[in-house]
């Protein structure tokens, strides 16, 4: 295995006993980048240019014997929604493009302040708003495992590099299972924290009650150590948790004995489960029994309703979020304008994509007056619900699992023609995301023609030592996480 | 037919803060353009707001003040629309869930005592300006130094019934965000500006009829006389037998006309929903208790203590009370030793008129209230005349020196000191010793011969009643 597809955690364990440097790591993902970045496209913009004189800034606080962290010199990636002060952030819009921000995000200043060697910032759907990172403005991404199909989304830049060893690992944000499902369309780890648990500030908007940042990476291990640093009460997120963050690398250990594990019997019903998806998540709960798991099947009849709550919340949110985006302060302004209106529409026409528009005018529709109480209010009743369905399931469970996708990666374009199809891919992920529950996406096998599936888990508020246990557990008795994409 | 008006006032406030309510960019008034911005007050990408705890403080001083009902669980909500001054494109205010609900204020018209009730008060962020003087002529240019610059919306229940009432009520609110420390009401500077909603209806009718909004009016007087004119606007569109148009209208303050800016058509939709960047603002009880601990006094409490202690007239104490300075002044005054009717006179007749020539107010002020006690006490000792106190009065205004200096200098004292004059007297008699003569005869007249001479001695400053008191007691 080369160095590029290794953990983080192997890598620095090996840097520090002297077996390899930060230099030979870097110069082996740059390697990658040059090989497979045209056919991958995995980032909008890169940073490459300082990735080696970082590396070896790393080495050479090796040699003088000076404390270097985990995560030190290590070639990462941002999705590119994060803010990086100087580095154009487009947030996969053209209406973006040029943006260079004055200002970093508070995740991209915690992530420097342990030493972050940058590789660039990778693609995503624009505005985050998708399932296959097909609607950025900078063209699709492609799924290392399988060129022709899609690496998910909207984080499937970020989960397309880490899985052609493009990047070591990478930061991703999930509004409905925009970590978990690329995750899982690549065979990584995808963890979507607890809302508040990671601040937003600096993290470009979609839909701001759903919106969290978190790492996608190879394995648990270091998925525990990238949430070490990213999560934390900030004063600038009036939302972020006042919580203590515990260090999660201490959950890296033990079984699952006596933890009851439960499997929501709406699930599969909902969704159109592909067989294979089916037999895999069968095997899954074999795998967890065998670690000594009670599965426990638990009603969550609020479950069904949660794709239509989404797709009225998150365009609400997101209608209101985007309307900043007026060509007056920022990116391209349209030319040829008569008057303040026709300067808006135009601005507006041609700087965001169709999923975006789309998405705008369902949330305006929704919010308007006459509407809101139909669709707004309503949805936000059934979101209380489907708390109040969770609040009582781990009244009984310490975890919920299940499929994160309810089929594996799709062809590019196949489902670009029909929004709601796309839609009904995020069945299994929007939950948490309503419920703010933390939730991972661990790899959990493979389609007979070798296209990766995902296994979820869910636990309750702050709870990600739940799901970091577990799935330790899981990685120590399966060898999912270990396979590679045969890249050609 | 008889019309009976109909009116509402939503008046902003700026809140008294050193920094804006969703970031820390100060709130100073007078920079260059986007001097007082930051990434969050500029909407940039990925930022959120914070709420200024102050603001929220202020707020609900303001909120108790008016005996509004404080909510424990009030919530900010955000209200979207485009315009190049919200760089947001939504402005966080607050919608279904005020800070601050149901109170009142009590006006007086012509002594007429009324309640008036709040509906509400909230909290809200002001946007930018636009700006046409630049480089460019044909351009806009948009300064967002007061974007994100913490207001309060107050909003009136629509029961005031004359444009005079509706004055009185914004003098009130004025009054009392200044006294309360809650905003500067710097009406030049748009710190304080009313929206004035008003309908006609047939008097004894309970039904409301169609009104119109005018808005950001800037002084007590464009609140009188715009609604003055859309009385008389309304009666004749509805005795012509026309509709009222549900509309927005622009005050303007030259013409003395209002005009239409958009019809009910065009209004927006604001698509209000709950702000999800900020949680529900969660107070505390104690926090309110606290606040409400450190209320100073208000207008009405200090119009009451004026009447009781000083024994002032209510419709001095009203006079005093109406701006926070004067009534301190006023105080500071009295606290000094000066007598409490003549220091309400000399506050409310000379200073109020010497102010509204100049424009000036109490802060501008050469001099402290311990010089006007100290006027006020050489009046009531007698060493200077009312007459000679006007004077001393304009130099005490114009220069804020001693009004003892100011006496001495422009040699105004009356001679009041009995021994000296006494020695004076005698001295005269001696001198006209043919006068005296005459006088004790019973020609009587020629005292007024003494008082010229020893006026003329005295440059005229020989206090006239001790004078005649002590020729007559020498003479007899």
């Amino acid at each position: 295995m080369e160095l590029c597809e290794s953990p983080i955690r192997e890598l620095h364990r090996r840097r520090l006993a002297r077996e390899i440097s930060t230099a030979e790591i870097a110069r082996s993902v740059l390697g990658r980048i040059e090989r497979y970045e045209t056919r991958v496209r995995a980032y909008i913009t890169l940073t490459t240019g300082d990735v080696l004189s970082g590396a070896e800034a790393a080495d050479a606080k090796l040699a003088r014997g000076e404390p270097v962290g985990p995560i030190e010199g290590m070639p990462l990636a941002l999705k590119d929604i994060f803010i990086t002060a100087g580095i154009e952030t487009t947030c996969g819009s053209r209406i973006l493009k040029g943006f260079k921000p004055p200002y970093d995000a508070t995740v991209v200043e915690r992530l420097k302040a342990h030493g972050l060697n940058l590789l660039g910032k990778t693609n995503l759907d624009e505005f985050a708003m998708g399932s296959s990172t097909e609607s950025s403005a900078y063209g699709p991404t492609r799924n290392p495992w399988a060129f022709d199909r899609v690496p998910g989304g909207s984080s499937g830049g970020s989960a397309a590099a880490v899985a052609a060893g493009e990047a070591l690992a990478a930061l991703g944000t999930d509004t409905g299972g925009s970590i978990r499902q690329p995750a899982a369309f690549t065979s990584l780890v995808g963890l979507k924290p607890t809302y508040g648990r990671v601040s937003r500030y600096g993290m470009i908007a979609y839909a701001s009650s759903l919106d969290q940042g978190g790492p996608i990476t190879r394995d648990i291990g270091d998925a525990a150590l990238l949430l070490n640093v990213i999560s934390g009460h900030d004063p600038r997120d009036s939302t972020s948790a006042r919580r203590p963050v515990p260090d999660f690398t201490r959950y890296l250990q033990g079984d699952l004995q006596g933890v009851r594990v439960g499997l929501v019997r709406e699930i599969g019903q909902a969704g159109q489960l592909d067989p294979e998806v089916g037999l895999a998540l069968q095997a899954n709960l074999e795998t967890l029994r065998a670690l000594g798991a009670e599965p426990v099947e638990i009603s969550m009849p609020s479950i069904e309703y949660a794709v239509a709550v989404y797709y009225i919340l998150a365009p609400c949110e997101a209608s209101s979020n985007l309307g900043r985006y007026d060509g007056i302060r920022l990116g391209p302004r349209a030319a040829g304008a008569s008057d303040l209106r026709e300067l808006y529409r135009k601005t507006r026409q041609q700087g965001f994509g169709a999923e975006v528009k789309r998405r705008i005018m369902l949330g305006t529709f929704a919010l308007s007056a006459g509407y809101y109480d139909a669709y707004y209010v309503r949805a936000m009743k059934i979101r209380e619900l489907l708390r109040e369905d969770f609040r009582r399931a781990f009244a009984r469970v310490e975890l919920i699992a299940g499929p994160t996708s309810p089929i594996p990666a799709f062809r590019l374009g196949e489902k670009l023609d029909d929004p709601l199809q796309m839609y009904l891919t995020d069945a299994y992920t929007l939950p948490a995301n309503l419920a703010g529950l933390p939730a991972v996406s661990i790899p959990g096998g493979f389609t007979r023609a070798g296209l990766p599936l995902g296994l979820q888990l869910m636990a309750d508020h702050f709870r990600e030592d739940r799901l970091i246990q577990a799935a330790w557990a899981f990685e120590q008795a399966t060898d999912h996480h270990r396979r590679r994409p045969a890249l050609s | 037919m008889e019309f009976e008006p109909v009116i509402g006032l939503e008046i902003h406030a700026q809140l008294a803060t050193r920094s804006k309510l969703f970031c820390a960019c100060p709130t100073e008034f007078g920079q260059a353009p986007n001097a007082n911005t930051c990434p969050v007050c500029l909407g940039l990408p990925g930022v959120l707001p914070v709420v200024n705890r102050r603001a929220v403080e202020l707020a609900i001083r303001l909120g108790l003040a008016t005996h509004c009902t404080i909510r424990l669980d009030s919530q900010f909500a955000r209200k979207n629309y485009f315009y190049p001054d919200l760089p947001k494109a939504y402005q966080i205010s607050q919608y279904d869930r005020p800070l601050c609900e149901r109170g009142w204020v009590e006006i007086a018209v012509a002594g007429e005592p009324r309640r008036i009730g709040i509906t509400r008060i909230h909290l809200e962020e002001d946007a930018g300006k636009l700006v046409h003087e630049g480089r460019d002529p044909t351009a806009s240019y948009v300064d967002l130094n007061r974007a994100g610059v913490p207001l309060v919306e107050i909003v009136s229940e629509p029961e005031l019934r004359s444009p005079e009432e509706a004055k009185a009520y914004m003098e009130k609110m004025h009054a009392l965000v200044t006294y309360l420390d809650v905003g500067r009401g710097d009406m030049e500077k748009g710190n304080l500006r009313a929206d004035a909603n008003i309908s006609l209806r047939p008097r004894g009718s309970d039904r409301l009829g169609t009104r119109t909004e005018t808005k950001n009016l800037n002084s007590f007087r464009f609140v009188q006389q715009a609604l003055a004119y859309e009385i008389e606007r309304q009666r004749a569109e509805l005795l012509a037998g026309r509709p009222i148009v549900q509309e927005t209208r622009l005050w303007d303050a030259l013409g003395k006309t209002t005009y239409s800016m958009r019809s009910k058509e065009e209004a927006h939709d604001y698509r209000y929903f709950p702000e999800p960047d900020l949680a529900v603002l969660r107070l505390e009880p104690a926090l309110i208790e606290r606040i409400r601990a450190e209320l100073p006094e208000l207008p009405d409490a200090k119009a009451v203590r004026f009447q009781r202690d000083y024994g002032l007239s209510a419709y001095d104490a009203a006079v005093l009370v109406a701006d926070r300075a004067t009534a301190e002044f006023f105080d500071a005054t009295v606290g000094h030793g000066a007598d409490p009717k003549r220091a309400a006179n000399w506050i409310t007749v000379e200073l109020a008129a010497r102010c509204n020539e100049d424009r000036a107010s109490i802060a501008d002020l050469r001099f402290g209230p311990e010089r006007l006690a100290e006027m006020i006490a050489m009046i009531g000792r007698g060493e200077i005349s009312s007459r000679q106190a006007k004077t001393v009065f304009d130099h005490l205004y114009a220069t804020g020196r001693a009004p003892a200096e100011i006496v001495r200098e422009q040699g105004l004292s009356q001679l009041s000191d009995a021994a000296a004059l006494e020695g004076l007297v005698a001295k005269v008699l001696a001198e006209h010793p043919g006068q005296v003569e005459q006088y004790r005869a019973g020609k009587t007249k020629v005292l007024g011969f003494f008082v010229g001479q020893i006026m003329k001695a005295t440059g005229g400053q020989a206090n006239p009643a001790l004078l005649n008191d002590l020729l007559r007691r020498k003479l007899a």
